[in-house]
This record gives C-alpha cells, structure tokens and sequence, in this order.
C-alpha cells in the first residue's frame, strides 16, 4: 500500500502499580487512516502521549519516516512532523482564535498573517473559522476545527486524534470525514482513537487494538464487524442491551412551556419545553451539548427552580421544588461531569452515596449521619452495578471514569426512582460499562419507572429510547418514536431544521 | 480654586506619588495572577521590601541601590511562596496569608536598628520645559523617577501581555494550565518567573514607602497597602491599563482623605481614615455581585494547584 511512517517497536512504559503499555508494537503508514482501539485503561492515551512526546517510554523505540524517534517534549514532537488533536479540548476560552492557534505552533507568524493563514487553510479544507471570535463563545464543532487548524498550520506528517467525533453531530462527523479522507490523499497519516466501531468501519483501513497495555489483536476494519471488534477490545462476548418493553403506562412527569433563562455565563436559555415520560418508558433527548441540556437538567433536577407548573410529578406541580424535595417524591437526577457535579471527587464513595441517598435511603436521623447505613448503601451499590474499586473507603477521584459513573448511575438506581433524569450516561465510558449501564437503565424502566436520557449519543439514544427528541438552541423537538427514525432526520431534527429554526445556527 | 484650603493642583499632583506604591504592588500581582497564581502575601513582601530597600539605601546612600535591593527582598520573600506553592502544592490562599505575617515579622526584626534614620533623598527629575507647563507641569512632571518607573512599568507590562508570544504563554498558562502543559509549555517554571516579578514589585513599592513617601523606617509602614493592591488587581478585571485607573482612584481617596483631615473637616479622622478601605470593600462588592460578575474574566486555573499527572 504505502510506506511505513511511524515504526513503534516493544514500547514499555509503568506506572506505580499499574503497567500502561507492554511491548507494543506496530506500524502507521503514510496516507492511511489507522484506528487505536481499546477500553478505557487499555493504554491508548500513555501511548499517544509517548508519541506526543508528553511521556517517556521505559522501555522501546519509535522511528519516524526510517530515524530514530524520541521526543523528550511535545515541541520535538511538533517539530518532527507530528499534531494532536485532544479529546478534552487543548484550548483557552479567553483567548481568541488566533491566539489559540498561536499556542500550539513552534514559530507562529505575526497574528495578522496568522489570521489570514487561518482563514485561507479553514477554508481550503472545509471548516470556515473567523479567526477573531473569542474561543469560549463557540460551539464545540467550531472548537474541534481550531485544535485541527492549529494542526494543519504545522503541515505535519502524522495526525493524531483522540476521539474526535464525541461531540459533533452526524452532519459535523460527515464533514470531519471528508476533511480526514482528503488529508489522507494528501498524503498524510491519521492515528484515529475513537469508541465508536461504526466510525471507525466507515474511516479507517487498519486497526490495532490495545488490552490491558497488549497489542492483542489487528484487523482490517472495513471487512471486520463491529461486533467482533468491540468483543477483541473486551476480550469476551459483548452484551446487546435487551429489554422487556412495557409501555403505556400512565404519564409521570410533565414539563409544560418551560421557560428559563440560564444562570450560567454563556449558557442558554430553555424556550418553551415540553414534554411528558410515562411508566415504563425511555425517552431519548439528543442534542450538540450546549444547547440546553444542562440547563434543563438543573431544572429536571430542581438546582434551578421554575414556575410550578412547567415540571409536574405525577401530576402535582414541584417547579419551586428543592431538590431533595424532589428526591423524595421519586423525581432522581444524575447530571454529567461525574468529577464534580455527579460526586465530590475528594470524597469517599461512601459520602458520595450519603450526598444523594440521605432522604430516600432515610441515612441521616436527627441531623446525625448514620454511617453504618451509608457504608453498606455504598457497597451495595459497587456490588450491584460491579464498581471496579478497593472499597467504600476510596476517594471518587481515584476511580476510573466507567467505574465512577457505574457507580453515579448505580447510587440513583439502587434509590428506586419514579423518574429517573440522567445526562452523558456514558460519556467517555468504556464500551463494558457502557452496555452495563443502558442495561441498567432499560431494566429500571421495565421495573416500572420513567427514564429520561439526555445524550449526545446518537447510537446510544437509537439503542434504549423508545422515544426521542432533540433540543437545539434551547428549544426541544416534539417526541416521536425512535424506532424507524433514519440517522439524517435526526441530524436535521439536531442541527434545527425543525419549526422556525434554520440549519445555519451554528454559524 | 481652593475647597477649603484643598489645591486641587496639588491634590492631583501628591495622587500621582500616592498611588505609586499600591500601583507597583498591583502591578506584580496582576502579572502573578495572570500565570494562575493568587499570592496574598503581597503585603508581607511589600514591608520586606520596605526595610531590605531601606537598609541597603542607608548603608550605601544610594536611594537607586535601596529599590534594587528592595527589588532584591521582596522576590527573596516570593521565592519561599513559589516553592510552597508550586512544588510542594501548599494552598495558596493559607501559604500567602502566611507569607504577610511572617513578612511582617522579619521586617520588624531586620529594622531593629534602623529606627529614626532618615533615609538618602531619592532624586526628583524635573523635566525641563515640561514641568513648567501651568496645572500639568506640577501634576505630571515634577516628581521622583520611581513614579516614570511605575508608569513605564504598567506599559510594558500591557505590552508584554498583549503583544508578546511570551506574555501569550503566560495568559494561556493562567487560564488552563493543563491545556498548556499538554501544548508543552513549562507552567511551573512560568509561573516562578511570574512570582519572582511580582515579588520584586512589591518590593519596590514597599520601599516607595520607606524611601520617599514616609521617608524613614516605622513598624508597619505599609500599613495595608499590600491588601489595596490585590483589591485593585481585581478591580481592573486584570487589566494593566485599568490598574492605572484603579491605583489613581484608591491613591486619590488616601490623599484626599489626608487632605480633608488637614482642612478640618467636621468629620471624625477615624472615619476619614477608614475611607480607602471602605471604598476597596465596596468596589470588590459592587464587582463581584450579580451582572457585573460576567464582566470579571479572572483567569481560569486562578488559585488552583497544577499537577502535571492530571
């Protein structure tokens, strides 16, 4: 096919406790668009950041185009010929475009000149920029094409991307492609690390797939399943979610016109919300993240109060409801960023499970905590939803992101929710826990209850809504039925071509 | 035209020598807390300064050797803070609380000695033609060189900022110190220059204090000064040109609350001399509550320790 550009040869690299990676090895040749596969923990991110040159290898050799290649920095790295596009954005809200971009070169030209340069190659490669916006005002399509313009300023020989697609919508992805297959004919070699098979079955001509720090498998992905890749990855046989559909049960939680502006800087507003979940039933809210979602979690979740009316739970208006009030008429919430807003990172799983459990699980008795209870409520939860983790006694920062949002998930679900709200539920998840946890959902709602999923992922919200519905801009499209919706209606129902909205709103 | 015996000419004229300290104080801080780093302790490293300047002016008879050494003293202090801090990840807030009362403390033991000693007259740069200009010869250009420093100072500090790739760094550095450590920027080895330069102001306007404005050496000679300074780096939304403004403004309520104690003003003097405080206290509140908030932009990794594993 083409030559090898980047040889990795018996890379070793340990932490204290834990090995990152363990004699990897493998080729990435020029014009080709090569995948890391791998569970979270698997060693993907200590290996691309050995060839950002952000960590040192113990052990092992690179070469890059034939020499020797040891970059003791990420400006060496640079200067060699390789960029990385991050998954959490490298990026400074305060600063403008130009600037951001100005960070990540080695010699940057006078921003005037830079300027003009960042228009003509966004415009060149499809992703128009204005190089004077303010980084913290755009979306995160928009943010996603600075960290690639900041890559392609640099013409580099090698491209890494880091989930890049998480956050973009069908349309945004589309594009994204298009831009990474006219990069590749150009010669250039893209090491893509992504969760989502199908991705990476539509891009990607080779495969390399991580466990547990081991190289365990290759594969072509054009001819191999999705399927098959996701069971290498885990090593096992992969559970579909399954569900026993219930159904027609009665109607539980109602909003009605909700209105409310954000008390967040550059939040949005929500306009005129509505929408009812009934027992049994799963509804999918989809949506570019920033377009309400937080925003109507707070409300969901009573962090922000509203009307009376537009929230109603089993028919009786909780609006100005606290949320512990909520909690305890059945109305449960576990909104994203399970580091700070889900758990207290530096707590332990033990206060974390006193912090949402308090009312429901009756843990505190006359302003006294009762930790016994709280203990066991905690290791019921790392039994029942399999928290990979010591104990009760560990600090929620120390868990792994799928670990920790099992057990965020879990701790709501263990409560026996009426409604449960969730938002993210398996945002930057492995793909076990992932099944793991809309596995717990769908049960949840064939108990009974009435789930209410915010995501931003799609296959995730086709695979457990029976509903769904998206927000864009703050306002939600009205529900319909997931099954049978083909992926480019609900790309228009995201980018807002529904009601009066115009699909350039992101512009 | 007098208000009751008040020049105006000459209140304007002595807001330009009473704002100098707090601005140089200021200066350093905002520049500290560009890189992400709050240090409290600016008060501390001001009367260090204070008495290091003195002390080395005395004994050379040099006032321009004095700031240096000054200069000297207060960065001396910022290092123990930068250590704690950056390296030995203490909090930020307790270490530079710390660092003032201990500044304090040393201050007082070096100036045992030096108690009643005038101190060497700093040179006064009347420029020529300029400084005879009516109302703004006096107001602008008769004063000492530290007060062209502290000006000059504010400007190359809003030009490094905004124009260089370093101060770009040091911006980006503030403002998500992960975002440019994974970008290969050396955050902790920034964020020390960034110390030491706010150290070393400090200093200088300590010694501003001791040298010029008092001009000898007393306990507590800044007398707050350091704490105004961190209020007015916030007041400027970290900005070095509104810092100007705010150092003109707080300098201007302590000379004219001077001022109005001179004219007998039927005010009590304790009232009058809680004014500067009064005003930092409310503006730090009016900035701060509701709209005016979203307007602040304090940088990001404000306060926050960086650990490179994260």
């Amino acid at each position: 096919m083409s030559d090898v550009l980047l040889a990795i040869r018996g890379l070793t690299k340990a932490y204290p406790g834990v090995i990152a990676n363990s004699d990897v090895s493998f080729d990435i040749r020029s014009a080709s668009v090569h995948a890391l596969l791998g569970e979270n923990g698997a060693g993907k991110s200590t290996l691309v950041k050995t060839i950002y040159g952000l960590v040192r290898p113990d052990v092992g050799t690179m070469a890059l185009g034939g020499r020797p290649y040891a970059p003791p920095e990420p400006r060496a790295a640079r200067a060699a010929g390789v960029a990385m596009v991050f998954q959490h954005f490298s990026l400074f809200d305060a600063l403008d475009v130009a600037e951001n971009i100005a960070l990540g070169m080695e010699n940057p030209p006078p921003l005037r000149d830079l300027a003009a340069r960042i228009t003509e190659v966004s415009h060149e490669y499809g992703l128009p920029l204005d190089p004077r916006r303010s980084v913290g005002d755009l979306s995160a399509g928009e943010r996603q094409r600075v960290e690639i313009i900041r890559c392609l300023l640099q013409s580099p020989r090698l491209l890494i991307m880091d989930e890049p697609t998480s956050v973009l919508t069908p349309q945004e992805v589309e594009i994204l492609f298009r831009t990474l297959r006219q990069l590749r004919d150009e010669g250039m070699a893209i090491l893509y690390i992504s969760h989502k098979l199908e991705e990476i079955r539509a891009l990607c001509e080779e495969a390399t797939i991580l466990r547990g720090g081991r190289v365990v498998a290759t594969c072509d992905p054009r001819v191999t399943s999705a399927r098959r890749m996701a069971e290498m990855m885990v090593g096992g046989t992969l559970r579909t979610p399954a569900r026993t559909s219930v159904g027609g049960g009665e109607v539980v939680l109602e909003v009605a016109s909700l209105t409310a502006s954000s008390p967040r800087l550059h939040g949005t507003a929500l306009r005129d919300v509505t929408f009812s979940v009934s027992r049994g039933e799963v509804l999918g809210i989809g949506g570019v993240a920033g377009n309400g979602q937080d925003e109507l979690l707070l409300a969901l979740s009573g962090e922000m109060r509203t009307a009376p009316g537009m929230v109603r739970l089993k028919g009786e208006p909780v609006g100005t409801c606290r949320p512990s009030e909520r909690r305890a008429r059945g109305l449960l919430c576990a909104p994203e960023e399970r580091n700070g807003h889900a758990s207290a990172p530096d707590m332990t799983l033990t206060e974390n499970a006193f912090l949402t459990g308090r009312v429901r699980e009756g843990l505190a008795r006359r302003g006294l905590v009762n930790w016994g209870a709280a203990t066991r409520f905690a290791e019921r939860i790392i039994q029942s939803f399999d928290v990979r983790t010591p104990g009760p006694g560990v600090a929620a920062r120390s868990l792994s992101g799928g670990n920790l949002q099992k057990f965020v998930i879990g701790r709501e679900i263990l409560q026996r929710p009426e409604v449960l709200v969730v938002n993210q539920p398996t945002w930057g998840v492995d793909a076990a826990a992932a099944a793991a946890i809309r596995q717990a959902l769908l049960d949840l709602a064939s108990q009974g209850a009435a789930v209410v999923v915010v995501s931003q992922d799609l296959d995730e919200l086709m695979e457990i809504s029976d509903r769904f519905a998206a927000l864009n801009e703050g306002r939600l499209s009205p529900a319909r039925p997931a099954r049978g919706l083909s992926v480019e209606e609900i790309g228009l129902l995201l980018g807002g071509a529904h009601g009066m909205e115009v699909a350039h709103a992101h512009h | 035209m007098d208000l009751g015996g008040i020049s105006p000419i000459l209140l304007l004229a002595s807001l330009m020598v009473a704002s100098t300290p707090i601005l140089l104080a200021a200066l350093g801080e905002l520049v500290v807390e560009r890189a992400g780093v709050l240090n409290l302790g600016v008060e501390g490293m001001m009367i260090t300064g204070a008495i290091t300047g003195f002390a080395t002016a005395v004994a050379t008879g040099s006032p321009a050797l004095g700031f240096l050494g000054a200069a000297a003293g207060g960065a001396a202090l910022s290092v123990i803070f930068a250590v704690l801090v950056l390296w030995l990840k203490s909090n930020q807030v307790a270490t530079g609380l710390a660092l003032t009362l201990f500044g304090l403390g040393l201050a007082s033991l070096i100036g045992q000695g030096y108690q009643g000693i005038r101190a060497p007259s700093t040179a006064r740069l009347d420029i020529p033609l300029l400084s005879d200009i009516p109302a703004l010869g006096p107001i602008l250009f008769r004063h000492d060189w530290v007060v062209y420093l502290g000006l000059a100072l504010v400007a190359g500090t809003w030009w490094f900022l905004s124009r260089t790739r370093a101060g770009l760094t040091l911006r980006a550095v503030g403002e998500n110190h992960d975002a440019a450590h994974a970008l290969g920027y050396h955050v902790l080895r920034l964020r020390f220059l960034a110390i030491l330069f706010g150290g070393a102001c400090a200093g200088l306007g300590g010694a501003y204090l001791s040298l010029v404005r008092v001009p000898q050496w007393t306990e507590g000679v800044t007398a707050g000064a350091g704490w105004i300074a961190l209020a007015i780096v916030v007041f400027a939304s970290w900005r070095p040109l509104r810092l100007l403004l705010g150092a003109w403004l707080f300098g201007g309520i302590s000379v004219l609350q001077l001022n109005l104690q001179a004219a007998n003003v039927p005010v009590p003097v304790e009232v009058l001399s809680m004014a500067p405080y009064l005003v930092t206290i409310l503006v730090l509140v009016l900035i701060s509550s509701g709209r005016g908030r979203a307007r602040l932009a304090a940088p990001g990794s404000l306060g926050q320790p960086f650990h490179a594993s994260r």
